[in-house]
């Protein structure tokens, strides 16, 4: 087993630092009070800014904790901020799967839809942006319940509302399809909230890997699967490749 | 086979990009990179030609292609849309500029445009090149470095120095540069400089000779669409196919082909135009007439257009100069945390206002202040001032043109904020539209490079390609509508004359 990371210890010592007295503390104090060379205070202050846990004031220069540490509990990515990030790949992805795009983030309990792309066959569609899906029952909730973005225990220990004869409506069959979730990497619902509609979705990933929302398509059965109820393996990899493109956007670097 | 791609060149206020779009005009990959703002004096709002060109050439282009995994071979053309009337003069030997690139920004030539409003009339210019004199054209810039760089118009009269928009700059830079880069200009930007002939699209020698413009300066006047050459560096042997202003790329990226067919571009600023056909259309309310587009050698295509100067950039100044947002699309967030505007109202008349008021006599208010006003109610008033305006613009269209607008297209950044969309659809009473690719300056480049080229065989296919991504529907009671719209008025009213005449 590795020992622990020199960097994060240091980092840590950092962050409790500036906690104390006045919290604004210029490189030259930082370095001086751990006994760090500047160019390694320096090196570990501009990543602990890059994620902003660190704050530099513009004037002085000197640096202090950052607001995303009194947020560590929420959402640290804004709703618009991530449509408006978005908006280019989830168009691509419309025209390309030719079927709706929606992308959620957990809200209470359930999916709350930020953004909606309509199916690309100029049909008239009214816009989902600020609707509701439940978690258990939709590919975009799966997402987020697989990767730990929303808790899952509170749906567990309730009973899991049943919309169809699919729907999962057992903890049992709900973990099973979230480990088969976290495997493939990908989520499919076939059914499960509304009879003939299908979704497919994928995690969007932030900084570090976090994964912050879901994005995926959805439509009806016959076109987004095969004759055994398969979702298509095209419509999953543009769908992957979307989240990945949105994920790169975002600054996570290896999704 | 081997798939081929179009590319599209944006060089932009903010940033230059580069977009490689797929047979069904999709986005396939970007690059994408911001460049200097110079403000050395009120004022005034310059660029570094330089850094754009060396920027398109190691960083913007080389990330499209990488992005999208292909070679400069599978580029079936080029096209470029750029940020229109900027002013670029360089030295024809050695390619460099002459200083910065005035923007379309500036506003030093403010005393010289009023002062040749004044003596010579608008009425010399509207007949000649369909505008009348502001400070967002080229000519006076032209004029204006003429004045003061010692020695200039000698240089310019004996075709040592070359004057272009950002197109020819780069068109030019891409074609060899020193070594036989070829200088032209296509109509929808040549429109711009207040020197080109609305009806002959060709250099008008009574404007030449009023700017006292020597004409071997100038580039060539082409069509929007047709083959110019070949790039020599950076894409070796990839046809050059298409330019247009930034703007008429979008309505061309809108396929807004017919007349009475309108689009809105949301960015810095905010341009509506509308198609009005091959007839040239006069506004009397406040409306430029323009090209809209000419494909090879079919007859010219006209626009009205309404620019109006401050929208997104209102957005920008609320979170760099006030700090009260992180990042632009927070400005959502933070409005939809109230209901409405408070009674607040925000004029952006920065540098005066534009269409369809023309009065840079106009400075920035915020009015309807009271205790109970926060944050919440001065974003709402920020995006609110987006909404006015445009509904401002659609009056004087409906005004000018035979044909009322019955829909909006829209595209640019601002179209992801659903709370802006709405509220537009509220204010406009109709439908607004954002098309599956909202890149439509881009992809309006494309369509023009691809179609010269072959790539995409005529305009009906083009419509083929477009799809509507989302739709708002108008919701507001119209006397709320009505009471707003005059508050807002009475807001206008109160940003005129403050900075003198």
């Amino acid at each position: 087993m590795a020992g622990p990371v020199q960097s994060i210890e240091r980092a840590a010592a950092i962050l409790r630092l500036l906690a104390q007295g006045s919290g604004r503390l210029s490189l030259g104090e930082v370095a001086a009070s751990l006994g760090l060379a500047k160019g390694t205070a320096h090196g570990i202050l501009r990543t602990l800014q890059s994620v902003d846990f660190v704050e530099q004031d513009k004037a002085t220069g000197k640096y202090q904790l950052g607001a995303a540490l009194l947020h560590l509990g929420t959402s640290y990515l804004d709703i618009n901020e991530l449509r408006s990030r978005s908006i280019n790949w989830t168009d691509a992805l419309a025209a390309r799967s030719g079927e709706a795009v929606r992308l959620g983030v957990p809200l209470e309990g359930k999916v709350l839809i930020v953004h909606h792309v309509f199916r690309p066959d100029d049909t008239f569609q009214t816009l989902d942006v600020g609707s509701l899906l439940p978690l258990h029952a939709s590919a975009l909730g799966k997402i987020l319940l697989a990767y730990g973005t929303t808790p899952l225990e509170p749906l567990m220990e309730s009973a899991l509302e049943n919309y169809t004869r699919y729907t999962l409506d057992s903890p049992q069959q709900l973990s099973r399809a979230l480990a088969e979730i976290r495997d493939t990497g990908w989520a499919f619902s076939a059914q499960e909230m509304m009879m003939g509609e299908a979704g497919v979705a994928a995690p969007i990933r932030g900084q570090g890997g976090l994964v912050v929302g879901a994005v995926g398509i959805s439509g009806a059965m016959d076109r987004l699967c095969d004759t055994k109820g398969r979702p298509l393996g095209s419509l999953v990899g543009l769908t992957r490749d979307a989240a990945r493109a949105i994920s790169r956007d975002l600054g996570a670097a290896r999704w | 086979m081997v798939e081929r791609y179009v590319m599209s060149i944006d060089q932009g206020t903010m940033s230059t990009r580069c977009i490689l779009f797929d047979h069904q005009g999709r986005l396939v990959s970007v690059g994408q990179r911001e460049h200097e703002q110079y403000f050395a004096r009120p004022g005034w709002a310059e660029h570094d030609p330089t850094e754009i060109w060396s920027h398109l050439r190691r960083v913007v282009v080389p990330r499209a292609l990488e992005g999208a995994g292909i070679r400069p071979e599978q580029i079936a053309a080029i096209g470029i849309a750029n940020q229109r009337e900027t002013t670029v003069v360089w030295d024809r030997r050695t390619g460099v500029p002459v200083g910065h690139a005035i923007t379309w920004q500036d506003t030093r030539t403010s005393g010289y445009v009023e002062e040749l409003r004044r003596t010579t009339g608008d009425d010399f210019f509207l007949e000649r090149c369909g505008l009348s004199p502001t400070t967002y054209f080229s000519a006076p810039r032209l004029r204006w470095l003429f004045d003061h760089v010692d020695g200039l118009r000698e240089r310019a009269g004996r075709g040592e120095v070359l004057f272009g928009t950002m197109e020819s700059w780069l068109i030019w830079n891409l074609t060899g540069g020193p070594d036989g880069g070829l200088h032209l200009t296509d109509a929808t930007n040549a429109s711009r400089t207040m020197l080109m002939n609305i009806r002959s699209l060709t250099w008008d020698d009574e404007l030449l000779a009023y700017f006292d413009v020597p004409r071997a300066m100038l580039p060539e006047i082409r069509s929007s669409a047709e083959r110019y050459g070949t790039a020599r560096a950076l894409l070796p042997d990839v046809p050059i196919c298409a330019a247009l202003g930034d703007q008429q790329a979008a309505l061309f990226g809108q396929t807004c082909f017919a007349p009475g067919e309108a689009k809105c571009t949301y960015g810095t600023g905010s341009f509506l135009l509308v198609n009005t056909g091959t007839e040239l259309v006069r506004s009397r309310h406040g409306l430029l007439t323009t090209v809209g587009y000419k494909v090879g050698g079919e007859p010219t295509v006209y626009a009205l257009e309404g620019p109006i100067a401050v929208t997104g950039s209102l957005v920008q100044w609320f979170r760099d100069r006030l700090g009260l947002i992180h990042s632009a699309p927070e400005i959502e967030t933070l409005a939809r945390g109230v209901e409405d505007n408070g009674g607040c109202y925000i004029v952006p008349a920065f540098s005066g206002l534009f269409a369809p008021h023309w009065r840079s006599d106009a400075r920035g208010v915020i009015v309807g202040l009271t205790s109970y006003i926060t944050k919440g109610h001065l974003a709402r008033a920020v995006l609110e001032a987006t909404g006015w305006q445009t509904r401002e613009v659609v009056d004087a269209v409906n005004a000018d043109s035979p044909r009322p607008l019955r829909q909006l297209k829209v595209d640019g950044g601002m179209t992801s904020n659903n709370l802006l969309m709405q509220f537009l659809a509220d204010v406009l009473d109709m439908p607004v539209v954002r098309p599956m690719v909202s890149e439509t300056v881009s992809l309006g480049a494309a369509y023009a490079a691809g179609l010269a080229s072959g790539y995409w065989p005529d305009l009906e296919g083009l419509r083929r390609n477009w799809h509507r991504a989302a739709q708002w529907m108008p919701t507001m009671d119209p006397a709320r509508r009505e009471a707003e719209y005059e508050s807002w008025r009475r807001a206008v009213e109160r940003s005129l004359g403050w900075a003198g005449p």
